[in-house]
């Protein structure tokens, strides 16, 4: 599994119900299924991903997550999980509105834009930055609300999500401590964060 | 689009599953002291009897869902030939896939044009009313003869995919998956309007003589062809009725102006409907309407909690979108309570212009895939090789 999705992973507790929004492969829903006794249902919109769901045994619904959310009832789920997709949806804010209306607790995945290779790229180069992080051109890519670190955490608050635990990662998954700790949408390149609702 | 020769000739059996000291019991309360089934199988058991599918008809549906009989034309195989043979979604090389014509049927299954023991006469009406239930148990039962247990999968569309839902609900042990297609948990007060016109158009039929109509010169052709007429309607798609007929004249540039048939599209529903009456019998229209009438499986949603959390059915769910019959919003609420009752439920809504019928085409190509991916993986927890090593 992707060692982001292991720290997403590590998040949720043993036999909640949880639900994966843009859930690709399906690979987390499987190791939540099958190692932590979960219950899972994903989203997903592209089809390859979707079959992959099913060879996994992962139960998924095919189609728009944005389109989905508001057909969950409300606290169907314990936990719902957003990992790296914020950033590429419609309405990032409604889509967190509904995650909270459906579930307990959020799990959410996302890029920093204010990662400093990607300020140095925009302010020395005057391009918009091409990275390990977020590397699609700027005219053929998913990610059409890309934040930052503080942008995020600011529309929490708005949005009345308390920030539970919040961990650095780098463009690989892995953690990232010491200094980021200290200037986190400097030095982060993304962050992996618990909200209670 | 569909793979390989199929499964070649084949033929329909019959079995007696209830008899004697052992009367089909119904839902109902009512009994019935014998019962036969018409049903094929295609492929073979396996030593572990794992490899089972079995395939649930819909209303008009029968034992021949594979194959053709010997003497048949080669190009009319079987009503759902393109799911079923070597190669194909419901590969016969690896599976053993049994399809049966349903109680109340009039396919050679016991149904009201057959003989009451107890007046040896044709039971009509008097057959008991029947309910999804119970063609599920005479299914299991007709199982049971051929010495399996369990099911690899049930599969079915429509009326079809109600009885695999019933199946995994009142058995959930012995169902290891669901595949249920254009279907519905509950009629909508549209579908059962529908439906009571096309009852109607039979009970008001002058020849349907309260449904002894049985060995008499007259049977009520015209309202069974209404009927088959109005059903047909709700099971094409605006979409596919506007590409096939549009407003073409049927045999004619230049409209004739009258109350004939003129239109293409009259043309075919006549066509439909006059076809429909050689192979069905009015009885079994009217029991399976009902049948549909009164399907509500969720119900009782304690019960249903108790059962889905018992077993490990897997469910898939798939509709059409521009099936209006059955729309994808009756998929939607049936993936939504499964889910709700414990179920673990994959869902599609599929692309397709056939309306309700797209459940019996090879296209569009998703739709098989979908099929194809959800039995490989619960063949693949069994053990069963994958396609091609077997």
């Amino acid at each position: 599994m992707r060692p982001d999705l292991d720290i997403v992973a590590s998040l949720v507790c043993s036999g909640q119900r949880v639900l994966d929004l843009g859930c690709g492969d399906g690979a987390l829903l499987e190791n939540l299924i099958n190692e932590r006794e979960c219950s899972g249902l994903g989203v997903e919109r592209e089809l390859d991903d979707f079959h992959a769901c099913i060879s996994r045994g992962v139960p998924v619904t095919q189609g728009d997550l944005e389109a989905e959310l508001p057909r969950f009832s409300e606290g169907e789920f314990d936990v719902a999980v957003l990992s790296l997709t914020l950033q590429a949806v419609r309405h990032p804010d409604r889509v967190l509105t509904e995650m909270k209306r459906v579930a307990a607790r959020l799990v959410v995945s996302l890029p920093n834009f204010a990662h400093w290779r990607l300020r140095a790229t925009l302010t020395v180069r005057g391009r918009m930055p091409v990275t390990d992080s977020l590397p699609y051109q700027w005219f053929d890519t998913p990610n059409i609300h890309l934040c930052t670190i503080r942008d995020f955490e600011s529309l929490a608050r708005d949005l009345g999500l308390g920030i539970d635990r919040r961990i650095l990662i780098d463009a690989t998954g892995n953690r990232v401590g010491g200094l980021a700790n200290r200037a986190p949408n400097l030095l982060a390149e993304r962050a992996v964060y618990s909200l209670e609702t | 689009m569909v793979s390989g020769t199929g499964v070649g000739v084949v033929e329909t059996r019959r079995a007696v599953v209830f008899s004697g000291d052992r009367p089909l019991t119904l839902a109902s309360g009512a009994s019935l002291p014998e019962v036969e089934v018409a049903y094929e199988t295609y492929g073979e058991l396996n030593a572990d009897r794992s490899n089972a599918v079995f395939i649930c008809h819909a209303l008009s549906g029968d034992a021949h869902a594979a194959g053709i009989h010997q003497g048949d034309d080669p190009n009319r195989p079987g009503w759902w030939d393109n799911i079923i043979g070597p190669g194909r979604p419901l590969d016969t090389d690896r599976l053993f896939v049994i399809c049966a014509n349903v109680l109340g049927g009039c396919k050679g299954t016991t149904g009201p044009a057959s003989t009451d023991p107890a007046t040896g006469k044709p039971y009509g009406l008097r057959f008991p009313l029947i309910q999804v239930r119970d063609l599920v148990e005479v299914h299991r039962a007709l199982l049971r003869e051929l010495g399996v247990e369990r099911l690899l999968a049930a599969v079915g569309g429509s009326l079809g995919g109600m009885q695999a839902l019933q199946w995994s609900i009142d058995y959930p042990e012995e169902v290891d998956g669901a595949a249920i297609i254009a279907a519905s948990a509950r009629l909508t007060a549209q579908n059962i309007a529908f439906s009571a016109v096309a009852r109607e158009a039979i009970m008001r039929d002058p020849d349907f003589a309260g449904g002894d109509y049985y060995g008499k010169e007259r049977r009520p052709d015209p309202g069974l062809a209404l009927a088959r007429m109005i059903g047909h309607i709700t099971y094409l798609s605006e979409e596919s009725m506007r590409e096939k007929f549009g407003r073409r004249i049927q045999d004619a540039e230049v409209p004739r102006f009258g109350f004939d048939v003129d239109f293409q599209v009259e043309s075919y529903l006549h066509y439909q409907g006059q076809s429909f009456v050689e192979r069905f019998d009015a009885n079994t229209y009217l029991y399976m309407g009902r049948v549909m009438d009164y399907f509500d499986p969720f119900e009782d949603p304690v019960y249903v909690q108790s059962q889905i959390s018992r077993g490990e059915t897997s469910f898939l769910v798939l509709s059409f979108d521009s099936d209006w019959r059955f729309s994808t919003e009756h998929a939607r609420v049936m993936a939504s309570e499964l889910r709700g009752a414990g179920g673990t439920v994959t869902f599609q809504e599929i692309s397709s212009p056939h309306g309700h019928d797209s459940f019996l085409f090879a296209d569009p190509p998703e739709y098989h895939r979908t099929v194809t991916s959800f039995i490989d993986r619960l063949a693949g927890q069994r053990g069963i090789g994958s396609r091609g090593d077997a």
